[in-house]
C-alpha cells in the first residue's frame, strides 16, 4: 500500500505540475524535499544518541523491567503477543509515556528500540507482526498530557489562559486511543478470519 | 494550570536523574553504558535516511505542485457539510503527512484567529491530540526494516480520523461552538 501511495503522490504532483505550469517549483521540490529528509535525520543523531544512551543505563540497572513490572496487566491486554518480561514492553512503555508528556524527541528512539525487539520476537521477518501494527495505532494516537509545543504556541500570541486545552487535548487522545485500539482489533479479527 | 507547566520543564531533568542515580545504585557502569547505546543511535539515524528521503520528496513534489491544494479544495465541501470548519480543513489533511507543515499551520491559525477564539483553540488541541502518521511508520518501520506494514497505514488513518472527530467535538463541549 505505501508503494502505491508513494508513486501516487509523485505521479500526481508531476501530472498537475504540468497542467497548474508549477513545473519549476516541483523541480526545486525534489531536491528541497530530499534536503529536509536527511537534515531532519542529522537533527535526529543528537536525540538518538542521547535517549539511547540514558535507555542503556536504565535497561542495564533493571529500571526498565520495574517499569514494565508496573503496568504490565494493561500492556499485556494490548499486546498478548509479547512475553511478559521481553524488554521490548519497557521500550512500549517507556515510548508512550515519552508521547504522554509531548516528549516527542524522546519517544523516537524508544518507540525504534521497541519496533527492533518487535522484529526480533517475529523473527526477523521484514513484515508487520500483530503487535507492530498495535504499537504503531497506539503511538500515532496517543494519549497526551502535556502538548508542550502547543502551549508554547499559545504563550506566543498571548492567550489568556496557554494550558485550557491541555484538558480538552487529553480527553480527545484519550478517545482517539481507545479508537485505535479498537480499529486495530478489528483489522486482527479480519486478519485472523481471512486466515 | 500554572503546575503543569512547572511538570513539563521538570520532567526531563528528574527522569534523567532517577535514571543515572538508579544505574549508580545498581553498580552499572553508567557512563560506558551512555556511550554504547548512544552508538546505537548513530546507526539507527543513518539507517533511517533513504526512508525520509523518498517519503519527503514524494510529499514535497505532492504540496509543491498544487495537487494538495486541490485535493483539499475538493474534500473542503464535503467537511464543511459534516460541520468542520472551513478554516481548520487544510490542518486536518496535512496533520497525518508533514508535522512541521501542520505546526506551521497551526501557529499560523492561532495568530490570525488568536488563541482563545473557536478556530484557534480546535487547531491547539487537533495540533496536541494527533501526531503525524505517515512520519512515525516511515520512521519506525524503516529504522528497523520493515517492508511489508499490513494494516498498520490503514489503522493508523483511521486512528486519527477518530482523533479529528474526537478534537472537534471535545473542544465544542468544552469551550462551546464559536
Amino acid at each position: 500500500m505505501v508503494n502505491y501511495i508513494w508513486v501516487f503522490m509523485t505521479i500526481v504532483g508531476f501530472v498537475f505540475a504540468m497542467i497548474n505550469g508549477t513545473m519549476e517549483e516541483v523541480n526545486k521540490a525534489i531536491f528541497d524535499g530530499a534536503k529536509e529528509a536527511v537534515t531532519l535525520c542529522i537533527g535526529l543523531i543528537s536525540i538518538l544518541v542521547f535517549w539511547l544512551g540514558m535507555m542503556r543505563i536504565a535497561q542495564e540497572s533493571g529500571l526498565l523491567e520495574l517499569l514494565t513490572k508496573l503496568f504490565r496487566p494493561l500492556v499485556k491486554r494490548l499486546f498478548p503477543d509479547v512475553p511478559t518480561n521481553h524488554p521490548a514492553m519497557g521500550y512500549i512503555l517507556s515510548n508512550m509515556i515519552a508521547n504522554m508528556f509531548g516528549l516527542g524527541n524522546a519517544a523516537t528512539p524508544l518507540g525504534i528500540k521497541a519496533m527492533e525487539e518487535l522484529k526480533q520476537l517475529n523473527g526477523g521477518k521484514n513484515s508487520a507482526s500483530r503487535s507492530m501494527v498495535t504499537f504503531l495505532a497506539i503511538n500515532t494516537a496517543s494519549i497526551t498530557i502535556i502538548p508542550t509545543t502547543v502551549i508554547a504556541i499559545r504563550m506566543n500570541y498571548n492567550s489568556a489562559s496557554p494550558t485550557e486545552i491541555v484538558v480538552p487535548t487529553l480527553i480527545a487522545t484519550i478517545i482517539s486511543m481507545l479508537g485505535a485500539v479498537l480499529i486495530d482489533r478489528y483489522f486482527y479479527n479480519r486478519r485472523s478470519r481471512k486466515g | 494550570m500554572e503546575f503543569l507547566s512547572v511538570i513539563s520543564l521538570g520532567f526531563i531533568p528528574v527522569l534523567i536523574g532517577i535514571i543515572l542515580l538508579y544505574g549508580t545504585v545498581k553498580r552499572v557502569p553508567t557512563y560506558e553504558s551512555f556511550v554504547e547505546g548512544g552508538k546505537e543511535g548513530i546507526k539507527i539515524a543513518f539507517s533511517i535516511i533513504p526512508f525520509l528521503v523518498g517519503m519527503l520528496v514524494a510529499i514535497t513534489v505532492f504540496r509543491a505542485s498544487g495537487a494538495l491544494e486541490a485535493l483539499m479544495n475538493w474534500i473542503r465541501p464535503m467537511m464543511e457539510a459534516i460541520g468542520v470548519p472551513a478554516e481548520i480543513v487544510p490542518l486536518i489533511l496535512i496533520r497525518p503527512i508533514s508535522g512541521t507543515a501542520a505546526l506551521g499551520m497551526t501557529s499560523d491559525l492561532i495568530a490570525v484567529y488568536g488563541p482563545d477564539s473557536f478556530i484557534g483553540r480546535l487547531a491547539s488541541v487537533l495540533q496536541g491530540s494527533t501526531d503525524t502518521t505517515f512520519y512515525v511508520l516511515t520512521v519506525y518501520f524503516g529504522a528497523v526494516g520493515i517492508k511489508k506494514m499490513g494494516d498498520a497505514l490503514k489503522v493508523g488513518l483511521l486512528a486519527d480520523v477518530v482523533g479529528i472527530i474526537a478534537a472537534i467535538l471535545v473542544v465544542i463541549v468544552v469551550f462551546g461552538a464559536k
